[in-house]
């Protein structure tokens, strides 16, 4: 159509290299990274203080979307599937625990049991219990899931298991919110173990009960530190399971190439299965945190958190651990940051424009190797 | 169990009357004779307002109800015919129709309950800055064409750019424009000319067609990047167009300069300019532009990208630009469909253009079958009148969580479906009007002994 006329007028081999116009997009880069810097400059000279707590805010966010985006990239990286039903499993991972430590009282049962034992042990043994309990639910339950919904599918086109992933994510959703699952209301969470709260200013104090911090100081809480260890010692357990143990080259060589995986004797259904569900843990237990540190679920609860740690997947390279990690990181500032200094409603927006610039920056991500050429 | 068998009947019956009036319309408007096609098509508007203004007893054939759930179905084909243009014919998996949908609908809204309250920069900005805009696109487009492999970053912010401009002209026309215009609305006790039913009613048309146009012009600055960085990012990042699109929806008050828009409330007062008419008219419009725009030479060359990329590339075929204008023109029907709804609904609340809705128009494309007119047609008829008539009101009589109900029994359907049918219920089959033109099966005339050149 138009094109013929085009060529009347420039062809193909007059038109000039649009290379050339390169500058006018990193130009619009540079002032946009320019001005953020700027803004955050300026905020952290004004006043130095609620950036730091910012941050800190940030570093607790970031360290649980870690948790969920190493499912998501772990199963990417093998299957090529954006596994919707992930956050939905974060969901129950949250709920379980509600239900072991408010109707069951789970987190009491070394008390009931060994009655002697001081109370720090007690309720590290019994947070560590639910903690133990959700993820198990939570393997549990991908699994199924990957069996049922994602199995049959796996020589269909990508999309179709793509729609059925969203579909099983609508059905954990709505299906938890009947009134005989969960319950469709938002449900005040009662934590296993008190929040701790603690100030830095001359040194670390304790903040008494009751009472707000003094004016200028940082704030932090046990749950953060829990939140962070949490987290990086999963990181641990995920480098060595990947890279020094068997199963762990299995992973990899099926993320590599299922076929040449499978001929070289590699059960490549069992390491599917496997991966999910070490993701699904890890999502159980970054669920349970994420209701201790905010204190409120309701079922539509892992929406959110599990897109963007998608996001944060994909902005560290998506297939890569590390990427993971310090994409989750990156983003739980991105979002911090907004929250602080534009407006709240915008943390939602700011992670996927964030998505938008990495992927045309550096579309395979920080830590992502250039993928190569598949049918 | 109380359920009414009287209703369940009656609403199968209604069910399998609509799908027979949507085969009937599609086999009319199929016709080769020109006046048998238009006679077709007021016929088929005939029936239904006649049923609605006919009374028998004391309420017309066709209850509130019903009517209601027809507009939606008009709504929804339009939606679902857009997604499957991007989806189904082009191959890109697009979350994002919610979004353009409810660009449209606020759009045209505001267009709309502006002028009733006698302020005409609704219109004036609107229409000045999508035609300002669009012409500055279509002018820079032209002149990018002399360059090969222009960065998509940099286009992008000259395009971005020349909307800002063209934005910020429009805003200064209408403002510019609007104390000579005032006048003209009279008083609410002497209404001036421009408050007439007449002109309220092109204002209407002009608003859907506007909030059209607006929501294609949001899409092509959002498409441009968004549609290079491949299918499933593609898919993540117009989900999360449409959160942040409803998360300003949110906060149309707060953030965004529209008070009248009233946030989180939502939007009321908007006037119910939606007759069946427009309704048919705009479905209509929209179902001749796909079927005719799909059997072009573009829209093969559309097909061809969801195809085969590369081949497609090797033909000499522009793949991103075909991208782009597959989701632009979906879009426009979107927002058209926006419009439509805002005037049909007269209230308009940020909690329907949630992206949880917005998996519907996707699951029914999908049912209907990707890449099948009809099917998205037929299963938007049937999903309206089978989930809104039929599911919601025996759900609701059974017990007090239908809604959720719902929800757990679509991903079931869905789950369903994928495991047992994945090309969807009609597959590939096309009635009547949608079905391709015979001229294309024949042998083209030999002119060289060269296979044809392939369309472009």
């Amino acid at each position: 159509m138009h094109q013929a006329a085009d060529l009347r007028t420039t062809s193909l081999a007059t038109r000039r290299a649009g290379a050339r116009l390169a500058w006018i997009g990193q130009g619009f880069l540079l002032l946009v990274a320019l001005f953020a810097i700027y803004t955050l400059g300026r905020n952290l000279v004004n006043n130095p203080v609620l950036f730091a707590q910012i941050v800190v805010s940030g570093l607790q966010l970031g360290f649980v979307y870690a948790l969920i985006a190493l499912g998501y990239t772990m199963v990417y990286g093998i299957v090529r599937l954006i596994n919707f039903a992930h956050g939905d499993v974060f969901m129950v991972g949250a709920f379980v625990s509600y239900y072991a430590v408010a109707r069951f009282r789970l987190h009491q049962w070394p008390a009931a049991v060994f009655p002697g034992l001081p109370a720090g042990v007690v309720i590290l043994i019994g947070s560590l219990t639910v903690m133990a309990l959700s993820m198990i639910v939570c393997t549990i339950m991908a699994v199924t899931i990957e069996r049922v919904a994602y199995k049959p599918l796996r020589e269909a086109p990508r999309i179709a298991a793509l729609i059925t992933a969203i579909g099983v994510s609508f059905f954990l959703e709505f299906f938890g919110a009947l009134n005989f699952v969960f319950s469709p209301r938002f449900i005040p969470y009662e934590r296993p173990f008190d929040v701790v709260t603690w100030y830095i200013k001359d040194g670390i104090h304790r903040v008494t009960e009751g009472q707000a911090p003094p004016a200028g100081s940082v704030t932090f809480s046990n749950i953060l530190l829990f939140i962070i260890l949490a987290s990086i010692l999963v990181q641990a357990v995920l480098q060595f399971v990947v890279h020094r143990t068997k199963l762990g080259k299995a992973m990899r060589a099926t993320a590599f190439d299922k076929q040449a995986a499978r001929l070289m004797g590699i059960n490549v259904d069992r390491v599917i299965s496997f991966t999910f569900a070490i993701g699904a843990a890890f999502a159980g237990l970054g669920g349970v945190l994420y209701a201790i540190a905010y204190s409120s679920i309701w079922t539509q609860l892992g929406i959110l958190p599990g897109l963007k740690a998608f996001v944060a997947a994909v902005l560290g390279g998506i297939g890569s651990i590390p990427g993971a990690f310090v994409g989750a990181l990156i983003m739980g500032q991105a979002e911090a940051l907004t929250m602080g200094y534009i407006s709240t409603p915008m943390r939602d927006a700011v992670a996927f424009t964030i998505l938008i610039l990495v992927l045309l920056v550096r579309p395979t991500g920080i830590f992502g190797e250039p993928e190569r050429e598949k049918a | 169990m109380n359920v009414n068998l009287q209703f369940l009947a009656l609403t199968v019956l209604k069910i399998v009357a609509v799908l027979a009036y949507v085969y009937a319309l599609l086999w009319v408007m199929g016709r080769s004779s020109r006046l048998v096609k238009v006679l077709g098509i007021v016929a088929a508007f005939a029936i239904v307002q006649i049923a609605l203004t006919v009374k028998v007893g004391k309420s017309p054939i066709l209850n509130t109800f019903d009517v209601g759930l027809l507009f939606q179905a008009c709504t929804m084909t339009m939606v679902a015919l857009g997604l499957n243009l991007i989806y189904g014919f082009n191959g890109q998996f697009s979350l994002g129709q919610w979004g353009f949908y409810g660009i449209g609908a606020y759009t045209a809204a505001d267009i709309t309950f502006r002028w009733v309250n006698r302020d005409a920069r609704g219109l004036l900005v609107a229409g000045v800055g999508v035609a300002l805009g669009g012409l500055l696109i279509w002018a820079i487009n032209r002149f990018l064409r002399r360059y090969r492999g222009v960065p998509v970053l940099s286009a992008f912010t000259i395009y971005l750019i020349s909307v800002i401009i063209a934005g910020a002209a429009a805003v200064f026309f209408g403002n510019a424009l609007q104390p000579a215009l005032a006048p003209l609305f009279g008083t609410k006790e002497a209404p001036g000319i421009l408050a007439s039913p007449a002109v309220l009613q092109v204002v209407f048309v002009l608003a859907a067609l506007i909030a059209g146009a607006f929501a294609a012009g949001v899409s092509f600055l959002f498409g441009l990047p968004v549609l290079t960085l491949g299918s499933d990012y593609f898919g993540i990042a117009t989900l999360g167009f449409t959160i942040v699109v409803n998360t300003l929806m949110v906060n149309s008050d707060t953030i965004l300069p529209f008070p009248e828009m009233k946030g989180g409330r939502g939007m009321i007062g908007i006037p119910k300019l939606t007759t069946w008419f427009w309704a048919f008219f705009f479905m209509v419009l929209v179902i001749i532009i796909m079927r005719n725009l799909v059997y072009s030479s573009t829209g093969r060359a559309v097909l061809s990208v969801r195809e085969d990329e590369t081949a497609a590339k090797a033909m000499g075929i522009d793949v991103a630009a075909y991208k782009l204008l597959a989701f632009v023109v979906g879009s426009f029907f979107a927002g058209i469909g926006g419009a439509v709804y805002a005037h049909y609904i007269g209230f308009l609340s940020p909690g329907t253009f949630s992206f949880l809705v917005g998996f519907n128009p996707l699951i029914i494309v999908v049912f209907g079958g990707l890449g099948s007119m009809t099917g998205t047609v037929a299963a938007s008829f049937g999903w309206i009148f089978f989930l809104e008539g039929l599911l919601r009101v025996l759900l609701s009589q059974l017990g007090t969580e239908a809604p959720t109900w719902r929800f757990v029994l679509y991903p079931l359907a869905l789950l369903m479906l994928m495991l047992l049918r994945p090309q969807g219920l009609l597959g590939s089959v096309e009635w009547g009007f949608l079905r391709a033109p015979r001229i294309l099966s024949r042998p083209r005339p030999a002119a060289s002994t060269a296979p044809a050149p392939a369309g472009k």
